[in-house]
């Protein structure tokens, strides 16, 4: 069998607005130039995706966290992220909305584009770059405000409510597509840490859909819930990518086969391989993949 | 298929794998001798063979349904993927294509229990030939159908899809001269229609021996090609 690499990414890279080496200057057939994604198994690209990284490597200081990773977010899809710890995955994905900004030690190299923009651009405003790429982390952070509050926030400062009843009507269709709204119409001036493990964290789904992201990061959402809090976050997934692009970093192969429609396996920093979810748990097609998804890692 | 079965972080994994592996195969060489012992027993005309090979059949429905079990449970258990996701699933297939192995060789078993009331009207050398040697050929089938399981032998699988194709073409002119056999001497008719049920059965054999070896090719490639003919599978298996 012989694997499949990134096949036609140059064309894409170029459509997605990376520079890419003239081919003139070289002899045709003859491209020395190593290709996006030629380290990786599986197609790194989709046809017009929201987002699209190339060759980005991360360093933590000397910690070189992330090789050369090419890979495109679609539109409308869920992707999962797996590896073992200190493999790059969160790394990778806190890349996509600059984060990793926030750590001194962090450089961060290639190219990342939004709808064909370079998102590392010195003019990017960062706040309005989270506003369209939104994260959950792993455990529920709920401001320590109201539950009404909590929701409000985002589109108050973003000014996307021009009174009272916009905003209340933005709290409730948030709440309401977070799954959350009849568990809490009712107590809306509670604080939102008075509400169960799974509540929080719907909350703090309902706070980040409340700005009209494109892009949901989610960073380990479910591993601080129980099964059933679990099962409904993953309901709620399935249910927000008719409206959003979502990137989910998660510990169980399990949750990623559930969840994602595309998976991508990350090891040491480097992207193993990527491919439809279906695929890579039936028939993955590196060793390493196979390994991880089958428990025989160390 | 040690290797397919070794290497988990997981001990106890390694354990329920190999479990399920050495139940299934130990299950293939009952039923081979189960086959084996009924053509014997009709070759012989041994009604008290025919009859053990008949109390055996127990046997083999105790096999498939502790190994049926035993997947169900490992699936719960430890939510197989990939290569232990097919292997588990081949296994289970390759139960129920041996349980069927083991029905037809209590086909033949009956066979050779009527046929000692006909014994005036045995078949002629020709065809006494012909069941030994399809016999022979559809146990080396299964034989070689489990030794490509036990070592996930992609090429050894191929052999085995390879040979069923002549092991039909056997069949056919075997079932020709019978046929003819009939057409000549009427009095024969039942004794033909006895040596037809048999070597159907026998040919039957051939075909799970061929499915077996199509499960091997889904372990190995990832391919399913169970209803692919047999040049498919001559392709899948030689990787291409």
């Amino acid at each position: 069998m012989t694997p499949v690499v990134a096949e036609d990414s140059s064309v894409a890279s170029s459509e997605a607005g990376v520079n890419v080496k003239p081919s003139h200057r070289q002899p045709a057939g003859l491209d020395l130039t190593p290709q996006p994604g030629a380290g990786t198994v599986g197609t790194i690209t989709v046809d017009n995706p929201i987002m699209s990284s190339r060759d980005v490597n991360v360093y933590y200081g000397d910690k070189h966290a992330i090789k050369n990773v090419s890979l495109d977010i679609a539109r409308n899809q869920v992707i999962a992220m797996i590896g073992p710890s200190g493999c790059g995955k969160s790394t990778f994905l806190r890349c996509l909305n600059r984060m990793n900004d926030t750590i001194e030690s962090a450089r961060v190299t290639g190219s990342i584009t939004m709808d064909g923009r370079d998102i590392y651009d010195r003019r990017q405003d960062v706040v309005q770059l989270r506003a369209r790429v939104g994260m959950v982390f792993q455990k529920p952070n709920p401001f320590p405000k109201s539950i009404y509050e909590n929701v409000a926030y985002g589109p108050r400062i973003h000014g996307l409510a021009a009174d009272r009843v916009e905003l209340d009507e933005i709290v409730q269709t948030s709440l309401s597509r977070a799954g959350l709204w009849d568990e809490v119409k009712d107590r809306l001036a509670n604080p939102g840490t008075s509400l169960s493990g799974g509540q929080q964290q719907r909350l703090c789904i309902a706070r980040t859909i409340a700005i009209n992201p494109e892009v949901i990061l989610m960073d380990e959402p479910c591993s601080a819930l129980d099964p059933i809090a679990t099962a409904r976050i993953e309901d709620l997934i399935d249910e927000l990518r008719a409206s959003y692009a979502i990137c989910i970093v998660t510990h169980s192969m399990q949750q990623a086969a559930r969840v994602s429609q595309r998976t991508a396996y990350f090891h040491l920093g480097d992207l193993i391989e990527v491919g439809e979810t279906d695929r890579i748990f039936t028939n993955p097609r590196h060793k390493l993949t196979e390994d991880y998804i089958t428990g025989r890692f160390g | 298929m040690t290797e397919l079965t070794e290497g988990h972080t997981v001990k106890g994994y390694d354990v329920d794998l190999a479990g399920l592996r050495i139940r299934l195969l130990e299950m293939g060489g009952l039923v081979l001798d189960q086959v084996q012992r009924a053509v014997a027993a009709l070759a012989g005309a041994d009604d008290p063979a025919a009859r053990a090979v008949l109390a055996r059949e127990e046997q083999v429905n105790g096999y498939d349904l502790r190994i049926d079990e035993d997947s169900i449970t490992l699936i719960a258990r430890r939510q197989p993927m990939a290569s232990d996701l097919r292997a588990i699933i081949s296994i289970a297939r390759a139960v129920s294509d041996l349980e069927r192995v083991g029905d037809e060789a209590k086909k033949i078993a009956y066979a050779a229990l009527d046929s000692g009331g006909k014994r005036n009207t045995k078949l002629s050398a020709q065809l006494a030939r012909d069941v030994r040697h399809m016999a022979h050929f559809a146990a080396s089938m299964l034989h070689d159908a489990l030794d490509a399981f036990d070592r996930m032998d992609a090429t050894g699988a191929v052999n085995v899809a390879r040979r069923d194709t002549e092991l039909n073409a056997e069949f056919q002119s075997a079932v020709r001269r019978l046929v003819t056999q009939a057409m000549e001497d009427p009095r024969r008719l039942a004794a033909v229609l006895d040596a037809v049920t048999v070597l159907k059965a026998l040919e039957h054999v051939g075909d799970h021996a061929k499915n077996i070896a199509r499960h091997v090719l889904y372990v190995v490639e990832g391919r399913d090609v169970r209803h692919e003919d047999t040049n498919v599978l001559i392709a899948v298996g030689e990787g291409k």
